[in-house]
């Protein structure tokens, strides 16, 4: 086990380039070279420390994009010009005295289905091309107090529906480890830019996995806080009852340490909870886990798990117990209707969310219509794609008069009893390990013509949602064709403290989150 | 009621039962899920943010003074008030409903099991109300000629309503206008609506249907819409009862169905039918965590529900000793009964004082379009006016013509009796003078009442009150006429 101080300043910003970015190096000075490869935490202390300007940091990612974009696709919108202007003004401001906040000058990407004032928010649909909110989202309010530069809006399955970022209207983004392969979804946008250095971190939102599942196909650290941790206003609502805003980032510091820049009660968001925020940080010091219950749910181990991804986890398992985790094999019998009732609950919430998209007030309306219901149907049919249709189709169907006590009720009466799996298991454990995904990231068009088997691949990250609960991917290895592979850690809710703690230890005990992919 | 119909050969007799709905919006400051401002008649869309307007990301937020009001009202109502409650989605497209849906209650209303009490004949009945829940407005299409196309105006898109549905428990025109007056006055007692019925604050809608006398089963149900006066829902049901009773009397059917009011026709027409009708697919919104209600705090409120219509009603014939019909038209506004209240404080003769309120000052009030918490005349000034009656420093005709200057001047009683010098005359050497004037004119006049016809005093009064000026004081007039004719 391996002793680091709180603020890591590990070995990561001091390794060589990568031979992509050689030719780059050449031109401009070795610090701004090594600047994207940096982590949250070391970025932050280097620009408190003086040692690198805020224009410095946004000159080095504009960099970093133009090398590698064109291949990963992982941003809708740039923000170039309005992010240099922010980086000139704030090194300006910060002339000679400076007391800076926690984010000063960090340069992050935001999926872009959370609102951004002045700056398009597309949800990667049709829909909402030309569509600029008139008001930030919570969240980005937050970072925007806290001076924080926004490079760019994210890639992602049309509102967030779908598990590869092929759902988006304006093409998929890639996986910077194989181009080959899909980032995952629907926050692949925002994974695949960490993992490519294309940000220093990124923010993602989880209805169903949609931050844990790209985050472990990319190798990086993806965490969805507990359901009313992070405020949803801001967030187009994709399903409602299970949405929730969370950090996509290079290591578990910055995860606790951009969650605790965006969590707390809001007042603009009922569902938000009134608790106070803990400090994220302080708790990643502790790097033992002495007396840590932690569970294995058998019930996630079954078949179609595969073999390379069930080592990796039964490794990390084994390297939690080496740490002092007591293990301890539970149950969750009710895993296998999870995605049952997540596609009723989840559709049938989205189909009411969404019925706001139709051609009068704002987004894309349809030209050439005869009356008020040529105008709905032409704008709703040219606006959403494929996928969006099927579950807006799907959720209509499970709210219908005589069809709802068969479909919504009773996915509702099944989510309480995955819920109370849940309460039970955590009477006896502090934290359940699982694997994020049943397979490392798959390839492009592989699952895109069978919408069930791409449902499947959240199976282990779905019924997290549905309880509320927070959970973590972070690597836990690579399969031998070189794709990462994720380990999940689920909490109590309103626990992310135990759950990063964990995942910090491991992480250091490890040295997974220190292999960059190299885009090629 | 019943309506009876004369054919020669059907000799059926039918009755008719209605329930209503009663949408009440709310008099709170904002609305019901955001911090926007809730005042008629402001330009377009002015009165919005992007939690009303439906943007993308928007969330709401329950206005807890709606949910007071609600509580208050369901007190008064005598509802039980419901300690869950659950805010649910009602889903249909159009396009002044900004979210493509309306955030209402279905399962778990905020208000259940109430009643209150009308009038019907001679004696009384119980209305009984089923439910009461909130719910936020629509906005509004606005459809103006020479113009393309329509108009959306979200300016009262979240405004909160309370939706009050009764049981079908009126069995006339007459006991609806009077459930809905009595509600409305006390919901305005209550100061959560303003029952403005012209800009849409108390909306009704009755649904009804008619029976052959006897028979249990209720007839097939008709939607009444767009009736913005208590006499059109008069109207519209006794228009409607005809309808159907032909109808059924032809051997025809009654098709479920909304119809609308036809001011202009006076008559109905179908707006939809059943085939047509939504499917709403309530759920409950997600975005709104359930809202429990705490006994001890809706208890709190049984405190504040005021002394309502009826009971003060009641009171004032008692205890101001006025007739039935005066204490019904005081206490039908909680404005007027408090300004008549606070002129008896000040003048105790109750009876001249609602003389003067029902018939003076309400017609200014109306004229004016004025509300009576801004009457121009305080109590205080209509007091002062009574006064200088009672005292005889001016006649009763004097004020009573005065009146509308008083109110639209701004100026004390007092200024204007003394501005245009109408001081009664009651000083008996001046009064005199002007009587024997008035003899002298009317010799005949004067030989008649001498010979026993006393009718004629009546004449002579008058026509010293014209030579006054109307200033004279009829009284001491009186009084020294027949001295002077020796009666």
């Amino acid at each position: 086990m391996k002793l680091v101080s709180l603020s890591p300043c590990t070995p990561v910003s001091l390794r060589a380039c990568s031979p992509v970015s050689l030719p780059a190096c050449r031109l401009v000075s070795i610090k701004t070279m090594s600047i994207h490869k940096l982590s949250l935490c070391d970025l932050q202390e280097k620009f408190t420390a003086g040692e690198v300007t805020a224009a410095e940091i946004v000159r080095a990612y504009f960099l970093r994009i133009g090398q590698v974009e064109t291949k990963i696709k992982a941003f809708v919108t740039q923000a170039k010009e309005s992010a240099s202007a922010q980086a000139e003004a704030l090194d300006q401001k910060l002339k000679g005295w400076r007391k800076t906040k926690p984010l000063t000058g960090m340069p992050l990407a935001i999926k872009d289905n959370v609102c951004t004032e002045g700056v398009p928010t597309t949800c990667s649909s049709r829909m909402l091309q030309n569509f600029v909110p008139p008001y930030d989202a919570t969240v980005v309010a937050k970072l925007r107090a806290q001076e924080y530069i926004l490079l760019g809006k994210t890639n992602l399955d049309e509102f967030a529906m779908g598990s590869s970022t092929e759902n988006s209207a304006f093409g998929p983004s890639r996986n910077p480890w194989n181009l080959h392969c899909v980032p995952g979804g629907s926050s692949g946008g925002s994974a695949a830019a960490v993992a490519a250095d294309e940000c220093v971190a990124a923010l993602g939102s989880d209805t169903g996995g949609s931050i844990r599942q790209p985050a472990a196909f990319c190798g990086v650290v993806g965490l969805k806080p507990t359901y009313g941790r992070v405020s949803r206003y801001g967030l187009v609502a994709f399903a409602s009852s299970l949405d929730q805003i969370g950090p996509i980032t290079k290591d578990v510091s910055d995860a606790a340490f951009l969650l605790g820049a965006i969590a707390g009660h809001d007042p603009m968001d009922s569902t938000s909870a009134d608790l106070p925020v803990p400090d994220y940080m302080k708790v990643l010091k502790k790097m033992d886990l002495k007396k840590l219950k932690v569970g294995v749910p058998m019930e996630f181990f079954a078949e179609g798990l595969d073999q390379e991804v069930e080592q990796a986890v039964r490794a990390a398992i084994e390297e939690l117990k080496n740490l002092g985790g007591e293990i301890k094999e539970i149950q969750l019998p009710r895993t296998d209707a999870a995605v049952a009732v997540y596609y009723v609950v989840a559709t049938a919430e989205a189909s009411s969310n969404l019925a706001r998209f139709d051609g009068v007030k704002f987004g894309l309306r349809a030209k050439e219509t005869k009356d008020l219901l040529d105008l709905y149907m032409k704008t709703r049919q040219e606006g959403f794609g494929p996928e969006v249709k099927r579950r807006i189709m799907l959720g209509t169907y499970a709210l219908s008069a005589g069809y709802y006590d068969a479909y919504y009720g009773k996915a509702q009466a099944v989510r309480t009893l995955i819920c109370q799996d849940f309460e039970a298991a955590f009477k006896d454990v502090d934290l359940i390990v699982t694997p994020v995904t049943p397979t490392p990231a798959f390839k492009l068009g592989e699952k895109s013509e069978d919408p069930l088997q791409m449902y499947l691949s959240d199976i282990f990250t779905i019924s997290v949602n549905l309880a509320g609960l927070p959970a973590i991917a972070l690597p836990c290895g690579f399969s031998k064709a070189g794709l990462p592979i994720g380990l999940q850690l689920i909490g109590r809710a309103f626990e992310e403290e135990t759950m990063l703690r964990a995942a910090h230890a491991y992480e250091q005990s490890t040295q997974w989150h220190l292999k960059r992919a190299m885009v090629r | 009621m019943i309506a009876c119909v004369a054919r020669k050969k059907v000799e059926m007799i039918y009755e008719v039962v209605v329930g209503v709905e009663v949408h009440a919006q709310l008099r709170t400051r904002s609305k019901m899920f955001c911090g926007c401002g809730t005042t008629f008649g402001l330009s377009a869309n002015s009165q919005t943010c992007p939690v009303c307007l439906g943007l993308p990301g928007t969330l709401p937020v329950i206005n807890k003074a709606a949910v007071e009001m609600a509580v208050r009202a369901g007190l008064a109502l005598n509802c039980t008030i419901g300690a869950n409650n659950r805010f649910a989605r009602k889903n249909y497209f159009y396009p002044d409903s900004p979210k493509g849906y309306q955030i209402s209650q279905y399962e778990s209303p905020i208000c259940e099991h109430g009643w209150i009490e009308i009038a019907v004949g001679d004696g009384k009945k119980r209305v009984r109300i089923r439910r009461a829940h909130l719910e936020e407005d629509a906005g509004k299409n606005v459809h103006e000629t020479g113009t393309s196309g329509s108009r959306v105006d979200l300016n009262r898109a979240g405004t909160p309503l309370l939706e009050i549905v009764t049981e079908p428990d009126m069995r006339s025109a007459d006991e609806v206008v009077a459930y809905l007056k009595g509600l409305r006055d006390i919901l305005m007692y209550l100061e959560v609506c303003d029952g403005n019925m012209d800009e849409g604050s108390f909306r009704c809608e009755p649904n009804l249907s008619i029976r052959p006398l006897g028979q249990k089963e209720f007839g097939t149900k008709v939607e009444l819409k767009n009736i913005n006066s208590f006499k059109f829902v008069k109207d519209a049901i006794e228009y409607e009862i005809k309808r159907q009773t032909k109808v059924l009397n032809e051997g025809g059917k009654i098709q479920q169905e909304t119809r609308l009011w036809n001011l202009d026709r006076g008559e109905t027409a179908v707006m939809r039918s059943k085939e047509e009708a939504h499917d709403y697919r309530y759920f409950p919104d997600p975005d709104l965590v359930p809202l429990k209600l705490d006994k001890d705090w809706i208890e709190g409120f049984r405190g504040t529900v005021p002394e309502l219509p009826a009971e003060r009603a009641a009171r004032f014939a008692t205890e101001y000793k006025l007739p039935e019909y005066d204490a019904g038209v005081l206490t039908a506004s909680k404005g007027i009964a408090d300004y008549f209240e606070s002129c008896v404080k000040l003048f105790n003769q109750p009876k001249t004082v609602s003389n003067w309120v029902m018939g003076e000052l309400t017609r200014e009030l109306n004229n004016s379009g004025t509300d009576v918490s801004a009457s121009p005349v305080s109590p205080e000034r209509l007091v002062s006016l009574l006064q200088m009656v009672d005292k005889g420093t001016v006649s009763l005709k004097v004020a009573r013509e005065i009146f509308p200057e008083i109110y639209a001047s701004g100026k004390t009683p007092e200024q204007i009796v003394q501005e245009k010098g109408l001081t009664q005359v009651s000083d008996e050497g001046a009064l005199e003078k002007i009587i024997d004037e008035v003899l002298a004119k009317n010799p005949v006049q004067v030989a008649q009442f001498k010979e026993g016809k006393q009718q004629v005093l009546g004449f002579l009064v008058g026509q010293v009150m014209k030579a006054s000026g109307g200033k004279a004081n009829p009284g001491k007039v009186n009084e020294l006429l027949k001295k002077k004719l020796g009666a």
